[in-house]
């Protein structure tokens, strides 16, 4: 895997992703599985998460940085190669810490915020533009899972895109998903992985 | 070897059990919950959640004394509430190997300060080990027991939510050591403290301090790494990580072991760098140590680095002049996401009556602290566990309802009222107090990820799978009312915190009786454990009178033209704005 941690390497061989959600969205399982195939591939990785009170439908995030060796476990600014964001408004709320070149994946929903239902904000303007601006793919992940009749296989589904972007086979992937979710879940997250992977690699990423 | 991905608090579990570790007991609290969870998946180790981590303390103290290795978890704050046991066991010692695992939270992530429990350890004179990833989780937690006995004395570990909580690789050993029970024999005057063998004691500590700080100068934990001899850094935990990410051409000197310090090997160290420096989060435990040695410490030559908050590579290449990568900056038009009651909690419709009453609510440590926030406004000092109910009186005793024509409320969760609120309620009780005190009994410890505690009667053998509630739980379930009741109050009634009408005239009711203390059993079961889904209601004629908009639900937002409208990707029928609605235009029809 020598080559790996020098392909679009950052951070001295060092590749950062960037998880960014709401609260119970599932970055924490999309984490685990990215964790376990860059481990599987015999690197070094670090994977940090936020549990206990932001949980409950605030803005989470969880950071995973893989190469030879891994020191910190969290994300500069400028720092992540790539952005995998769950929601829309997040993905704006992480655009500091894309890293020049790097790659961004958004799934193309908006989750209203508490903080605009009550009317004490708005939602922000020109959303999609300025994430295609600044080189983003926009993906409709959660129509796809949907689609699938797995709603909350979204977190898969933007897996599935990510494993696009990252230099792992894609039988290493389906392990990891085998290997990370509940026994009865297998196929439809398999499922779920496989369409992600198709729409980012067939460029229905927009 | 091979290596497995794991968390630090797995990693934790991972190095107790292999060095034979019998019981295994804390209190849940983010970021340590996870260890006991950990270790009660695995063989020949007994764990239980205690009500509080004071009594955590002593139950490990009781079986490490009695000759089995005891492992006592909690987070930082838990600490001071163990505190007093854990000031004498460091008088006493400890017989068979105890460790405690204080898990601190920089940047308050889900805490209500930010407190560095090494200076427990200093303060109580104790060895403090201080992990770096979860390798360090492992190697310590293993050695920290042979560590205690062979001092006879308790051991701090001490980890930080970043290594808590971030998962890396560990190559454990996979065996468990067999670890025969120490004998127990009686020692009044070593476990006994009286003041004639207090007196006593305190002169065996001050001889271990003089033999543990000999075994600091080669503790295998700590790591010099020699580099560039311009710049030395001491650094420990996440922060060497972030030293070594931001400053990799620096030499360092990572401590491994926090107390009692190195004081020769740091002094050889600063002498062997142009310039020494100490970098570390949220506190000055190390710098102000270093510098009482009388090793002089540089000062960043950017700028300095901030007292307060977790530490990243950025903000130390910003104190050191180090330019960061181009990117954009943040986005500042963006709607705050702070965290919200779920979809369907049953703390939801409480805060919006209390909010209605206009009355001074003394809040507790929870989900429910949430009701400090908009739309609620309706929470209005939390401190600690169990403050909330001997806040009240306080307030009461100063006159705040007569002086604000304001009623005040305290209100508890079930597990914070077992934790600390049954000794505040009792304090009420006692002294005549009138006010109105509401439980939210959720059924379980919501915030730190549904745990059982001692009102459900769920012990963590049964949750260690994370079933919920159980019917017939292999422990004794407390009876609020009977025990409320037993403490000697007359008006307490129970109410389904589910059913708004319902709510609202037992908070009347109570408030209104001012002749005695009044106490309400909101109960209804958490979303997270009751994951059961209504039908989700319709919304025909809506008004746009904004009054649903006002319980805060995230499924319930608004329209263009100001009307309400369901999310049903969020909805869980739970009814809350079906009650809410003054028109009657959300039904289940």
């Amino acid at each position: 895997m020598a080559d790996t941690e020098k392909n679009g390497a950052v951070v001295d061989g060092t590749k950062t992703i960037l998880l960014v959600g709401v609260g119970g969205q599932g970055t924490i399982l999309a984490g685990k599985l990215l964790a376990t195939v860059a481990a599987g591939a015999g690197l070094d990785v670090k994977v940090s998460e936020i549990h206990g009170m932001s949980q409950r439908g605030g803005s989470v995030s969880t950071v995973i940085r893989l190469g030879e060796h891994v020191s910190t476990m969290v994300c500069d600014d400028g720092c992540a190669d790539v952005v995998v964001a769950f929601e829309a408004v997040e993905a704006l709320r992480a655009q500091h810490y894309l890293a020049e070149g790097g790659k961004m994946f958004v799934n193309d929903e908006e989750i209203t915020p508490v903080s605009v239902n009550i009317g004490n904000f708005t939602m922000p303007e020109r959303v999609d533009e300025r994430l295609r601006e600044m080189g983003a793919h926009l993906l409709d992940a959660g129509v796809i899972a949907r689609g699938l009749g797995t709603p909350r296989s979204t977190n898969v589904v933007l897996v599935g895109a990510l494993s696009t972007a990252m230099p792992f086979d894609a039988e290493l992937w389906r392990d990891a998903v085998r290997a990370c979710v509940p026994p009865a879940t297998v196929e439809a997250n398999l499922a779920a992985f496989d369409a992600g992977r198709d729409a980012a690699l067939r460029g229905e990423a927009r | 070897m091979d290596k497995h991905l794991m968390s630090g608090n797995e990693a934790i579990a991972q190095g107790a059990w292999e060095a034979g570790v019998a019981v295994g007991v804390g209190y849940p609290g983010t970021p340590s919950t996870e260890t006991l969870e950990a270790l009660v998946r695995k063989d020949d180790v007994y764990c239980e959640w205690s009500p509080n981590e004071k009594v955590a303390f002593e139950v490990g103290l009781g079986a490490a004394i009695a000759g089995v290795r005891s492992l006592v978890t909690m987070k930082h704050v838990g600490v001071n509430v163990a505190a007093d046991p854990f000031m004498a066991a460091a008088s006493t010692g400890v017989n068979a190997g105890l460790v405690l695992l204080a898990a601190d939270d920089p940047s308050c992530y889900s805490s209500q300060n930010e407190q560095d429990s090494r200076f427990y350890a200093a303060f109580g004179r104790i060895p403090c080990l201080d992990v770096a990833d979860s390798q360090d989780c492992y190697e310590m937690a293993r050695a920290a027991f042979e560590l205690s006995e062979r001092f006879d004395t308790p051991v701090m570990l001490h980890e930080t939510m970043r290594i808590a909580h971030t998962r890396t690789l560990v190559a454990p050993a996979g065996a468990r050591e067999a670890v025969a029970p120490r004998d127990y024999a009686d020692d009044i005057p070593k476990y006994v403290m009286m003041p004639a063998n207090a007196v006593k004691r305190r002169v065996v500590v001050d001889e271990r301090q003089a033999e543990l700080e000999a075994y600091a100068e080669t503790c295998p934990f700590n790591h010099v790494e020699m580099r560039d001899e311009k710049i030395g850094v001491i650094c420990a935990g996440a922060v060497y990580q972030h030293v070594r990410e931001s400053l990799p051409e620096a030499s360092t000197f990572k401590l491994g072991l926090a107390w009692p310090l190195p004081a020769r090997a740091l002094a050889d160290f600063a002498a062997s760098v142009d310039a020494c420096y100490v970098i570390e989060e949220a506190s000055d435990y190390f710098s102000s140590r270093v510098r009482a040695l009388g090793i002089e410490l540089a000062e960043p030559p950017a700028a300095p680095l901030p007292v307060a908050g977790e530490l990243k590579p950025q903000v130390i290449r910003a104190s050191f002049g180090v330019e960061l990568p181009a990117h954009l900056v943040p986005a500042t038009d963006l709607p705050p996401r702070p965290p919200a009651f779920c979809p369907g909690c049953p703390h939801r419709l409480v805060f919006c009556e209390l909010r209605r009453l206009k009355a001074i609510v003394t809040g507790d440590i929870g989900c429910y602290t949430l009701g400090a926030v908009a739309p609620y406004g309706a929470c209005h000092t939390v401190i600690d566990m169990g403050a909330s109910l001997s806040m009240a009186h306080g307030m009461e005793l100063a006159g705040a309802p007569e002086r604000t024509g304001r009623p005040v409320v305290g209100v508890i969760g079930d597990s914070t009222f077992a934790h600390s609120g049954i000794t505040s309620m009792l304090g009420t009780i006692y002294n005549g107090g009138t006010g109105t005190l509401c439980i939210l009994d959720n059924r379980t410890t919501a915030m730190t990820g549904t745990q059982g505690n001692p009102v459900n009667g769920v012990t963590l053998t049964d949750s260690s799978h994370k079933i919920g509630p159980l019917d017939n739980p292999t422990g004794k379930a407390l009876d609020l009312l009977a025990l409320v009741r037993a403490m000697g109050v007359e008006d307490v009634v129970e109410v389904d915190a589910q059913d708004l009408q319902a709510v609202r005239s037992a908070l009347k009711a109570a408030v209104a009786n001012t002749e005695q203390l009044s106490v309400i059993v909101f109960k209804a079961p958490c979303r997270l454990i009751d994951r059961s889904r209504g039908k989700q209601p319709t919304i025909r004629d809506c008004r746009a009178c904004g009054q649903c908009i006002k319980i805060g639900c995230p499924a319930l937002g608004r329209a263009k033209d100001g009307t309400a409208v369901i999310d049903p990707t969020q909805c869980v029928g739970c009814d809350q704005c079906v009650q809410s609605c003054p028109f009657g235009c959300i039904t289940k029809e």
